[in-house]
């Protein structure tokens, strides 16, 4: 059945969705801590 | 703590592996739709954890608003023991039992009801002062990805089976839309507004917009809609396979929106320890001398 194409589009977008969101978790996750490292430096 | 979250991290992964052996191995393929059924494993979990993080962020909006003064905070704490007392209680009653859709389990409601007083008192203990807050912003944002999750794998789901899709008019559908956009625009606020009153203003937009998670979630029973009826809880029967599997399924997302949400939560403290620093340094700098009510530690790091 053709229909396996899209089971395999549901799981594939479940998990592109979820790895952009920690993609972007890591990337603020990163400035948070050079921000906080400039700021212990600073003082 | 620092050592727990990579062990969590690989059980999660163990977990969500398993779950995926078994959505696409052990369980059988649906007599109706063939194969396709499989995006339940990932669609109704996705769902499920989503309302639970919009009830987090519910309770945690109720709990921050309440506390500004001791007195509501007294009569918010009766009330959800009210609530969860005659609410149990009701359940029982052959007048509400009758009153509740075909297939709906007394026990099941009295259930969820007793969630509230639970999940109140148990949130208000482990998340002192600010860091309601926090959870509030931690579990709308990660319950949005959740719900972003359902609104596209449902459609993914509609077309093959039902031809379409979307189901324009639809309440189960459109409810849940407007449900994902009430959280965006919570988010929204939260990110672009800088008036003192938006934490405020934010928590009595959860309130409301949780309003939605019970008209989501009951819509199928009460109302005439192409969304399938519920196979749990509803009156329906399922493979005994199939039901471990979407468990399964739903415990493994559980886990992996519990670390998620944990980054989340600790990148918030972070975030909100710098902005904190950038104040007392803006002070500083204009002449005022005034202490940090909040020192740089390295607590959230």
């Amino acid at each position: 059945m053709n229909a396996i194409k899209f089971l395999f589009a549901a799981y594939i977008a479940t998990w592109l969705i979820h790895g952009f969101y920690i993609g972007t978790l890591m990337r603020r996750f990163s400035r948070a801590r050079r921000q906080f490292s400039e700021l212990e430096k600073g003082k | 703590m620092k050592r727990l979250f990579p062990i969590l991290s690989i059980i999660t992964a163990v977990f969500l592996a398993y779950a995926l052996f078994r959505a696409l191995v052990v369980a059988p393929a649906d007599a109706l739709q063939g194969e396709v059924y499989r995006i339940i494993y990932y669609h109704v979990p996705s769902a499920w954890t989503a309302f639970l993080l919009f009830f987090i962020n519910f309770i945690a909006s109720i709990q921050y608003l309440v506390r500004a003064k001791a007195s509501t905070q007294n009569v918010a704490r009766w009330v959800v023991i009210a609530i969860g007392v005659i609410g149990v209680g009701a359940t029982f009653l052959p007048q509400v039992q009758q009153m509740l859709p075909t297939g709906m389990r007394p026990s099941a409601v009295a259930t969820t009801v007793l969630m509230i007083p639970a999940f109140y008192f148990l949130i208000g203990w482990l998340f002192p002062g600010e860091r309601l807050d926090v959870l509030a912003v931690t579990s709308a944002e990660v319950g949005v990805v959740f719900c972003t999750i359902v609104l596209v794998t449902g459609p993914i789901w509609a077309r093959p089976v039902w031809g379409i899709w979307w189901a324009p008019g639809d309440i189960r559908l459109t409810s849940t839309l407007v449900l994902w956009l009430i959280y965006v625009s919570y988010l929204v606020l939260r990110r672009f507004s800088s008036s003192a009153q938006t934490q405020m203003l934010a928590a009595a937009l959860a309130v409301f917009g949780a309003l939605d998670v019970p008209l989501v979630y009951f819509s199928i029973w009460f109302f005439r809609t192409q969304h399938p009826q519920p196979v749990i809880g509803g009156g329906g029967s399922m493979d005994p396979r199939m039901l471990q599997t979407l468990l399964i399924s739903w415990l493994a997302f559980l886990c992996f929106a519990f670390l998620i949400c944990w980054s989340r939560f600790r990148l918030e403290l972070l975030q909100r320890e710098v902005e904190q620093a950038h104040a007392m340094e803006s002070l500083v700098g204009a002449g005022v001398t005034a202490k940090p009510s909040m020192p740089l530690t390295r607590s959230s790091r």
